[in-house]
């Protein structure tokens, strides 16, 4: 499984990963070795395989629905990069 | 005092042969010292580790002591400490001090434990020799050309080295079990949902896992005791109660029956073997009684592993935004600039490559033939060892294929990087328990053998390794630049 660079560019967008040129080379090499390492899976057949998302195959536990914690907000938002009233700030996103 | 297991300190504490403080001291003058050379902190807390150290004075002044009460550790930069910067080894949470504390780090500290710092890692835990981290190499202290092993390879090292007596670690395709055979100690992955994985920065969701790494299997028995046991917090915990490991520590192992797996054995690296052999016929002294078993589809655990691990890893970091906590580029253009340059900047060669991996497998029209193709191998896998355990009480092999190489003799190409956890990654696609346990050298650098045991037997597992370790020493040598 061979990945061309305009690919590796769209998958990288996707992930939100900026990424010039010389990089978006080297991911398609190192990506497409990779894919071809893990191809090997193809070798057994699973047709009939019920696929295993969690290895004790317990469902998601319940919790009542009652409020546990408590508000924390000023300590949160002091790890912030950016904060205004309260609030996290980003670049303008409405004109 | 550093060449001490966690048992002799505290029962040095017990009889106040020493204080908290004098052995807190003690071990903080050896990181000053020695560290330079290692790389295996990325921060030291010396004040917080002597105000621990103060408090567990008293506690063993009034009597209400511990078996851990007053013992110095470290732990790795993946669990969250609240107010002390936790790294996660990448530049991305460079900043970053979190406002709360993992339940591993909470637990060890109601433990009476004295926290002496963070702990160099790979970044995001992703990585099998320490090189992908931000704050640079840790080094082997056996041989200081060599790798440390990854993820968890501060945490080896230290505990090698005797910079700390015990530390913490976690393993999501051999991240305890890897650097602890590279350097020397012993380590275990309990079974998944075990310890709580609340408050250990997530990696891959399904297979992470924390465990202690110490000099002994009876050291790591008194971690895992504090550290296991429900956390309403991860929804992943497992509500059983938790054995006293301490208790089955001595059982004798006559009549034990531990399982050969022939694929572990095929290709394996004579040195390597011999090391091997020379552990079971120890175990046969001891009246264990040894039988091959087949895991036909271990072969495929690293490639499965290298689709769900990305794949995980993919969906978890997608929370590192620049908007809440941790890194953020300067002056972006606007929102889209902010996350593309945010992730470009603060991740590493190796993160972004898996992101990238695990968007591409789980992306439109690619989900069936790669993740739930993989999912489905892991059962296969998972299925392997249910019907191995039918037949014996463990199984033994190999940690690693060689002992630590050097320093970037790997990190020019992923897959050969890959394929040094091949024997341990099978175990965490199938949840179960594994230790490493030094086993020998191989041109002066320890290697390790692996014992896996079944669902929740970390109480046999410890047993056995105890054992062992209670005939040979290869568990209580140092490294001679070290000692």
């Amino acid at each position: 499984m061979s990945l061309t660079l305009e690919q590796v560019k769209q998958i990288a967008y996707l992930a939100r990963i900026g990424i010039d040129d010389e990089d978006a080379g080297r991911y398609t090499h190192d990506l497409s070795s990779i894919l071809e390492f893990v191809a090997q899976m193809n070798t057994v057949d699973t047709e009939t395989i019920e696929p295993m998302a969690h290895p004790l195959d317990l469902p998601q536990r319940l919790r009542p629905d009652e409020v546990t914690e408590e508000n924390q907000r000023e300590k949160f938002l002091a790890v912030a990069p950016a904060v205004e009233n309260g609030l996290y700030l980003v670049p303008k996103v409405i004109e | 005092m550093h060449n001490k297991t966690l048992a002799e300190l505290a029962q040095g504490l017990k009889r106040r042969e020493f204080s908290s403080r004098e052995l807190t001291q003690h071990f903080l003058e050896r990181i000053r010292r020695h560290d330079r050379r290692l790389n295996a902190f990325i921060t030291v807390t010396p004040e917080r580790a002597l105000a621990d150290a103060e408090a567990a004075d008293a506690a063993l002044a009034r009597g209400e002591a511990g078996p851990l009460t007053g013992i110095p550790l470290a732990q790795k930069d993946i669990f969250c400490t609240d107010g002390i910067r936790t790294t996660c080894g990448s530049r991305m949470l460079d900043n970053f001090p979190p406002p709360y504390d993992a339940t591993v780090v909470a637990r060890l500290a109601e433990a009476g434990t004295v926290l002496l710092g963070k702990l160099n890692m790979d970044e995001f835990a992703m990585g099998s020799s320490n090189e992908t981290s931000y704050y640079g190499p840790v080094r082997n202290p056996w041989n200081t050309d060599c790798v440390p092993g990854g993820s968890s390879g501060g945490s080896a090292a230290a505990v090698a080295a005797g910079l700390t007596p015990a530390a913490t670690g976690t393993d999501t395709g051999g991240s305890i079990r890897q650097p602890a055979a590279f350097c020397g100690i012993t380590g275990l992955k309990p079974t998944y949902g075990r310890v709580s994985r609340w408050g250990m920065v997530a990696f891959a969701s399904s297979l992470d896992q924390g465990g202690p790494m110490a000099r002994s299997a009876e050291d790591c028995a008194l971690l895992l005791q504090a550290m296991a046991g429900f956390d309403p917090k991860d929804s992943t915990s497992v509500d059983r109660p938790v054995p006293d490991y301490g208790a089955v520590l001595n059982r004798e192992l006559k009549g034990v029956r531990i399982g050969l797996p022939k694929e572990y054995f095929a290709d394996l690296d004579p040195a390597m073997a011999q090391v091997l052999e020379a552990a079971m016929a120890e175990y046969r002294r001891l009246g264990v009684e040894f039988k091959e078993v087949s895991l036909p589809n271990i072969g495929l655990s690293v490639p499965a592993y290298y689709v769900i691990a990305p794949s995980e890893c993919s969906s978890n970091l997608a929370r590192y935004d620049g908007v809440r906590y941790g890194y953020r580029c300067r002056d972006p253009r606007d929102l889209e600039d902010l996350y593309l340059r945010t992730r470009a900047e603060g991740f590493g060669a190796e993160v972004k490559r898996r992101i990238l991996i695990g968007t591409y497998a789980l992306s439109a029209g690619y989900y069936d033939a790669y993740y739930l193709k993989a999912q489905k191998i892991r059962r296969l896998i998972a299925d392997d060892f249910r019907r191995a355990f039918q037949e014996v009480d463990a199984l033994l092999g190999p940690t690693t294929p060689t002992p630590a190489f050097r320093l970037g003799e790997k990190t020019g190409d992923p897959i050969a990087m890959y394929l040094s956890d091949i024997y341990t990654i099978a175990v965490n696609l199938a949840g179960l328990p594994g230790m490493s346990v030094p086993a020998g050298f191989i041109d002066g650098r320890p290697v390790g053998m692996q014992l896996i045991g079944d669902y929740f037997a970390e109480d046999r597992l410890l047993n056995i390794a105890h054992r062992y370790q209670r005939e040979t020493d290869w568990h209580r040598r140092l490294p001679p630049d070290f000692a």
